[in-house]
């Protein structure tokens, strides 16, 4: 037995013991939250908070959802924000001259196609992902400034705000969107030969070449999913707030990184799942929630969500390795 | 393998060929700006102009010459922006709330090397992933900066901190000097010293360095550390030419920064590069910026070309490492 224990892959050990660190870390997490939130604000446990918070984690998944699968191949999408803020701009502006269709397909299509630039970019174009992603969120960025002007449009069709505000058997309809995603990518990363692909990169890449596996195909592929989904987030957001306009993408970064951190995805690639960003979302949404009920300014935002990065990454690393200390 | 089975007449090449090869990119991207500009804008090419790039220029050389030392070490520092905005927005509450300078000074100086200090300790102990340290440390410097001014900018500065900009020693504006001193020092700690070595060595084949058994993580984080700490002395210029220190007013400087390294031929692998290209590149860029200005680029198209010129920059750089 202890030799079949010893030719037990170190790689499969390791991601057993990261899988129950990041599961039981994130579920004392949740509970915390919970517990003080209740005792802090009296308003906390209440439905229509309880909805608030749904609604807001789904979000918030909608925006990592295409960035945990980057982060599984071992790369990163830092243009996700500045994709999805000039994807609402092109839609809201077809949407509010009443093209429905056009506005819901424009937005689709800048995602896919800046995202399609970025898997080009790095495979072809040999560029690290940090490095093309962030050149294409200043140029995502930018193309948003010029093609708004500065302007701010808004109203949109109620039509179109269904699936942003709207509700279904009660349930906001941002959060039956999420849970099918959450569904569709799940499936697509455990079962189908892309999602089997993605994990194998991200664990290791060179294997996987000399595996004979079209390693440039899957991340561009990967890399267009992305700016895809971002696109699709773009809709939902601007459905649910009703307006947009050129910065609306630029403090959306660094929250949908600590969603895929929290959700316990594994900066180095291979490790983790599209689960874990669900429930990312749904701490990071507690813990927005919480500081919007005690009134905490909107200023500690980004360095709270800094914080949580860096806590997050970090607790898994060190946490992770003491499991592993501990087995051998 | 296939690198090495090439003919060797295909590795013959001309000089000539290898100069043009080998040249940042930043010569031509100057080259080619100076053509341009000469031709279009009367303006460019007058004494006046010239000497506003090079003060505008100052700041982004002070700051993408400590982001040269990082990505040398296959680093990067996506904090150093939102840092540059909280070290000013320091110093300047400081000095009106009646601290001397020299204290202000000091306070800034350690918060950069503050700052520095957390992001080389997560990165070269912890071994977390350098862009998602700094942009950990992006948000947190942020948001410090912008509770501490409420969200708006801290104006009414006393006169003296307008020296750091305007005042001129030797018939040379401070700015110049500054940026010469932080070049020198940065070249002798780069060239002369056991640290440079190690710099070059962490990016350059950080595994044998391990293997060897040289302890290496101090080095590692004082890079990071003395990022930041040019990082505070750009912010002095930075505020002094606004007159005033603002939350955000770096965001988006490191882009420049890393621009100006990789143009001045600085790499992302292995550790080849220096800080003399940096100086070319930071030219690079500051005339870039002016010249959209000149020509009449709004910022916002000016956002989008930076970013064009960066991918296409590095782009270049990796098609280059591949010895066509």
């Amino acid at each position: 037995m202890s030799v079949q224990t010893h030719l037990l892959p170190a790689g499969i050990a390791r991601r057993v013991d990261h899988g129950v660190f990041v599961v039981l870390s994130r579920l004392l997490a949740i509970i915390v939250l919970v517990v003080v939130l209740a005792i802090l604000s009296p308003q906390f446990l209440s439905w229509g908070n309880f909805t608030n918070v749904m609604r807001q984690a789904s979000l918030q998944f909608l925006m990592a959802a295409g960035l945990t699968i980057v982060v599984l191949t071992g790369g990163i999408d830092l243009a996700i924000g500045a994709i999805l803020g000039l994807a609402a701009c092109l839609s809201a502006s077809l949407l509010s001259q009443g093209h429905l269709a056009w506005g819901i397909a424009s937005a689709l299509a800048a995602g896919l196609a800046a995202g399609s630039v970025n898997g080009l970019l790095v495979t072809f174009g040999r560029i690290p992902p940090f490095i093309a992603t962030y050149g294409m969120l200043w140029i995502a960025h930018g193309l948003g400034y010029v093609f708004m002007k500065g302007e701010v449009i808004y109203g949109l069709p109620e039509a179109f705000r269904f699936i942003g505000a709207g509700f279904l058997w009660g349930i906001p309809v941002p959060v039956i969107v999420a849970l099918v995603l959450l569904a569709v990518l799940h499936v697509m990363l455990q079962g189908t030969v892309l999602g089997r692909a993605i994990y194998a990169i991200g664990g290791n890449p060179s294997a996987a070449r000399l595996s004979g596996m079209p390693v440039r195909a899957r991340l561009i592929v990967v890399y267009a999913l992305s700016g895809l989904l971002s696109g699709f987030a773009a809709l939902v957001v601007i459905a649910r707030i009703n307006a947009a306009d050129s910065s609306l993408g630029e403090d959306l970064l660094l929250p949908a990184i600590a969603t895929v951190c929290l959700g316990g995805t594994s900066l180095f690639g291979g490790v983790g799942g599209i689960a874990g960003t669900a429930i990312g979302a749904v701490i990071l949404a507690l813990v927005v929630n919480g500081m919007n009920l005690l009134g905490v300014q909107t200023f500690w935002q980004s360095g709270v969500m800094g914080a949580i990065i860096l806590i997050s990454v970090l607790a898994d690393q060190v946490g992770g390795s003491r499991l592993i200390g501990k087995r051998s | 393998m296939a690198e090495t089975a090439l003919h060797p007449q295909l590795i013959q090449r001309s000089a000539t060929l290898d100069l043009v090869k080998k040249a940042p990119g930043a010569f031509y991207l100057l080259a080619l700006m100076g053509v341009v500009l000469t031709t279009w804008t009367p303006g460019f090419f007058t004494a006046a102009n010239l000497t506003n790039v090079a003060l505008q220029v100052a700041v982004l050389t002070i700051v993408a010459l400590g982001m040269t030392l990082v990505i040398l070490t296959e680093g990067i520092d996506l904090s150093l922006g939102p840092m540059l905005g909280l070290c000013g927005v320091a110093a300047s509450l400081m000095v009106i709330a009646g601290y001397p300078l020299i204290a202000a000074v000091a306070a800034a100086i350690g918060i950069g090397a503050a700052l520095g200090l957390l992001n080389g300790s997560l990165i070269a102990v912890a071994g977390m992933p350098p862009f998602i340290v700094t942009l950990g440390t992006f948000g947190i410097a942020q948001s410090i900066a912008t509770v501490l001014t409420g969200g708006d900018s801290v104006v009414r500065l006393p006169g003296y901190y307008r020296w750091f900009n305007d005042g001129i020693f030797l018939a040379i504006p401070v700015p110049i000097w500054a940026t010469a001193a932080v070049f020198a020092v940065t070249w002798i700690l780069l060239y002369q010293t056991k640290f440079g070595r190690y710099v070059f060595a962490i990016g350059g084949n950080r595994q044998a360095l391990k293997l060897a058994g040289t302890r290496v993580s101090r080095y590692h984080i004082a890079v990071y550390v003395y990022a930041g700490v040019l990082t505070a002395i750009a912010s002095f210029i930075m505020t002094a030419r606004m007159n005033a220190a603002h939350p955000t007013i770096g965001v988006g400087l490191e882009f420049d920064a890393i621009a100006a390294v990789i143009l001045g031929g600085t790499s992302f692998e292995k550790g080849h590069g220096g800080i003399a290209g940096t100086i070319v590149g930071a030219l690079a860029v500051g005339v870039l910026r002016n010249g959209l200005n000149l020509l009449g680029v709004g910022t916002e198209w000016q956002v989008a070309i930076v970013g064009v010129v960066i991918i296409t920059a590095v782009g270049l750089d990796s098609i280059r490492g591949l010895n066509l």
